[in-house]
């Protein structure tokens, strides 16, 4: 058993590899640990390696300890691969400004991103579109593939090895918090025992692993969730227009199509593409007329540049083996935090791909936490103190409940063909179209 | 006076008395003592019957007394009026709620949340001496004394800042607690040590030894502030920093203070304070002046019962801090020669150097 650990644990850091045959003497003599973590972040995806190596760089932490632990293995990316990933992030201008604070964004522009200005929304069921474009020059967002992230955050964490300890290959199996203030011999730590037998102690647990964490279900926080009866397919395509364009797709249907769409054949799954885009299938002629008064008046009203309407795309092929399908759900977490305990990213908020915010509302959980993480430790606080914990919960609460509701409702009522609500999705859009206020908050 | 020490001795006995038949813990003695001095208040009668156990107890005493000695000594110690800055009925108050220190929402919750501005105002008075720090450890380097630290609240985030801290309280329990407490943390644990004494009792053995000295809600319990803040100089490096904070006294904190927060709303245990010793910071300056200390800052502090946070604050006629730095001038100097003049001093120097207007006004 001693042997196997410290085989599987030689290979990525240093620092694990010294402190392997302690834990196995610990496991034998059953006697508790002597290092203290600061930090434990639980789950080792985007959003927990990325909160970690935040931590990590901050300036009132050169003195802590950070522990990430990541039940999978090492990622190493030897070299750029030619095909491109099928899972992608749409990286808003917040996140990159929080990936360029460590350093990540850095090692991401070096590899491959794409930056967009504009964003078109189509409907399938009438001609009304929206467009969110900026009009200084900025980047409204970025497409970035998930292993070139993850490659980047993996880079910075190696980079302050000797603040941050990433233990790969480690699952945590259970999860113990500090009994009521009324029993004064207790530890007042939060003990973690791992797959391997060996205990961690440490005075604050971030949960970043994913819907289902185990971090949320050990704090016995309530999850308020729902599975759309939807799975979404990614895949890889090449767009007919530029010769050397690629595209990623991310299409939301009901399970029985999604299965059919990753199963078909790779002409026919394009023509299915193709005529989602250009298909006339569902349009009405009251729609149709109903739209088009609309943007009548609306144009009377208040006359605005017109930007170049872009026509849906028109696909020529996909990449092999890009299709992938994966279930749909919302989460909501009742509380981000206990005592001791935040939750940050998917194990907070599970949210529809369809408006790209999933990673960036993880980022932006970071962000805050960090703030008040960071002022803390300046003030001496012990980390897992309810009283800035609390001002976290209650900064994202406000700011990702609004973006929940909003994206849920979208997706409801853009599930429908149903006219009334057809209608009202349409007028809806054109006079979001309109109104920049409105484009300019959803954004 | 005879009869003052007649009774402090007659206490004394009768306790050890009571300890030769039963170990007790000095929680056990505060019992049986304000148990007899309700008893003598209110049944003078009983005098009598007080003095022949009086001598009776005295033969006891000196056979026991070998037995007894750790006892008799912390006794005598809390029990000496004069040279001591330690007030024995406060002893009494806070060993009745040693353990509770350390729970955040109970009630010392308005003590955790106001190291949200002590901490940082500490620090950054503290940071304006040095020129760079070790990012992550600003005090490091640093030696710290904490008078009254209690359960340790404010010791160990200033511990966590790197400094080396030593906490210092007359209540044993509290320091029991404050060792429990920083034990599981093997850092602090070696940042900081706790003993039970009074500041008067380790003045000599660290004189000029602190960077800073912190007396935080500590000026308004002690019985002589003017000795208080004499050792405070003493114990403090030159150019080294006083942190006070206390309770003004003002008839907004009796009724906010004392009526509101002790007997209404709970939010400050009853019996805690008592006006009658709360500062002002008009005397307070003039005694830290006085003292060669020269007052820097002095901000007030609002407790908001309802968010349970504290805030700066321009008014100072509740809760306030004071910052001052020992000055290089030798302590001894008088009144006529001292260079950083107290308020009340400056009339008089100015009356005595034109004597010739004195005497007209006079006439």
């Amino acid at each position: 058993m001693a042997t196997r650990l410290a085989v599987s644990r030689c290979g990525p850091l240093p620092a694990a590899a010294r402190r392997s045959p302690l834990v196995s003497c610990r496991r034998w003599f059953g006697a508790s640990a002597d290092t203290v973590y600061d930090v434990v972040v639980s789950g080792g995806g985007m959003v927990g390696a990325a909160m970690a190596c935040a931590l990590g760089h901050d300036i009132h932490f050169h003195d802590k300890k950070i522990l990430l632990l990541e039940a999978g293995p090492k990622k190493v990316l030897e070299k750029l691969p030619e095909t491109y990933s099928n899972r992608v992030s749409s990286i808003s201008p917040g996140s990159a400004t929080l990936l360029s604070s460590f350093g990540a964004w850095d090692h991401i522009c070096n590899m491959r991103y794409r930056a967009f200005r504009r964003m078109q929304v189509w409907d399938g069921c009438s001609e009304a579109l929206i467009m969110f474009d900026k009009d200084n020059l900025d980047d409204m967002g970025y497409i970035v593939e998930n292993d070139v992230i993850m490659n980047a955050l993996t880079k910075q964490l190696e980079a302050v090895s000797d603040r941050v300890t990433v233990l790969y290959r480690s699952k945590a199996v259970g999860y113990s918090w500090p009994g009521p203030f009324s029993m004064a011999d207790s530890s007042p730590w939060v003990h973690i025992t791992l797959g391997d037998g060996s205990t961690l102690q440490t005075t604050l647990l971030i949960g970043a692993d994913g819907h289902n964490s185990g971090v949320r279900q050990a704090a016995g926080i309530q999850n308020v969730s729902w599975n759309y009866d939807q799975s979404a397919v990614v895949a890889t395509l090449h767009l007919s227009e530029l010769s050397d364009t690629l595209s990623s797709l991310v299409w939301s249907t009901s399970h029985d199509h999604a299965a059919q769409l990753v199963s078909m054949d790779k002409e026919e799954f394009v023509d299915a593409i193709n005529s989602a885009f250009w298909s006339d299938a569902n349009h009405t002629d009251f729609i149709g007329s109903a739209g088009s008064m609309l943007q009548y008046a609306v144009a009377l009203l208040k006359p605005s540049k017109v930007s170049a309407r872009q026509l849906p795309p028109s696909v020529a092929k996909v990449d092999a083996k890009s299709r992938v399908l994966f279930p749909l759900g919302l989460g909501h977490a009742a509380e981000y935090v206990r005592p001791r305990v935040a939750l940050i990213g998917d194990a907070a908020h599970r949210v529809h791909p369809l408006a790209g915010q999933g990673v960036n509302m993880g980022f932006g959980d970071i962000s805050s936490l960090l703030h008040h993480l960071s002022t803390a430790a300046f003030s001496g606080k012990d980390l897992g103190s309810m009283s800035h914990l609390t001002g976290y919960e209650t900064d994202r609460q406000r700011h990702n409940t609004a973006l929940l509701a909003a994206t849920d409702l979208l997706k409801r009522l853009y599930s429908t063909s149903a006219t009334p609500l057809v209608l009202l999705r349409t007028w809806g859009l054109q006079v979001t179209n309109a109104v920049s206020p409105l484009k300019v908050r959803g954004h | 006076m005879l009869y003052g020490l007649d009774f402090n001795g007659c206490v004394s006995s009768h306790s050890c008395n009571v300890l030769s038949s039963s170990a007790l813990t000095p929680e056990g003695l505060v019992c049986s003592n304000s148990q007899l001095i309700w008893t003598l208040q209110s049944k003078p009668w009983v005098f009598d019957e007080y003095r022949t156990m009086w001598f009776k107890s005295c033969r006891m005493t000196f056979l026991s007394l070998n037995r007894m000695k750790s006892y008799w000594q912390l006794w005598t110690r809390l029990y000496s009026t004069s040279q001591t800055t330690v007030d024995s009925n406060e002893v009494k108050t806070f060993l009745a709620m040693a353990h509770k220190w350390w729970d955040e929402e109970g009630m010392f919750a308005p003590l955790h949340s106001m190291n949200d501005l002590r901490v940082p105002f500490i620090r950054d008075n503290l940071l304006k001496t040095v020129a760079n720090h070790h990012p992550g450890k600003p005090l490091s380097g640093m030696k710290i004394l904490d008078v009254g630290c209690g359960g340790g609240l404010l010791t160990e985030p200033l511990g966590r800042l790197g400094a080396s801290v030593f906490g210092i309280d007359p209540v044993d329990e509290n320091i029991k607690t404050a060792q429990h407490h920083k034990a599981f943390d093997p850092v602090l644990d070696k940042r900081i040590e706790y003993r039970v004494c009074s500041l008067e009792e380790i003045v000599e053995e660290t004189e000029e030894t602190f960077d800073a000295v912190i007396a935080s809600e500590v000026v308004e319990h002690v019985a002589d502030l003017e000795t208080f803040i004499q050792c405070c100089r003493q114990v403090l490096k030159p150019t080294g920093s006083l942190f006070i904070t206390t309770i003004n006294k003002t008839q907004l904190s009796y009724a906010l203070g004392i009526v509101f927060a002790e007997q209404i709303a709970g939010i400050v245990p009853k019996g805690t304070h008592t006006w009658e010793k709360f500062v002002s910071p008009e005397k307070l300056e003039s005694i830290l002046e006085s003292n060669g200390l020269s007052v820097q800052t002095v901000a007030g502090m609002l407790y908001n019962p309802f968010s349970g946070y504290w805030h700066w604050n321009e008014n100072t006629s509740l809760n306030y801090a004071a910052h001052a730095v020992k000055s290089m001038v030798p302590d001894h100097s008088g009144p006529a020669e001292v260079v950083f003049k107290g308020e009340t001093e400056e009339p008089q120097a100015e009356v005595s150097t034109i004597p010739g207007v004195h005497g007209e006004l006079k006439k």
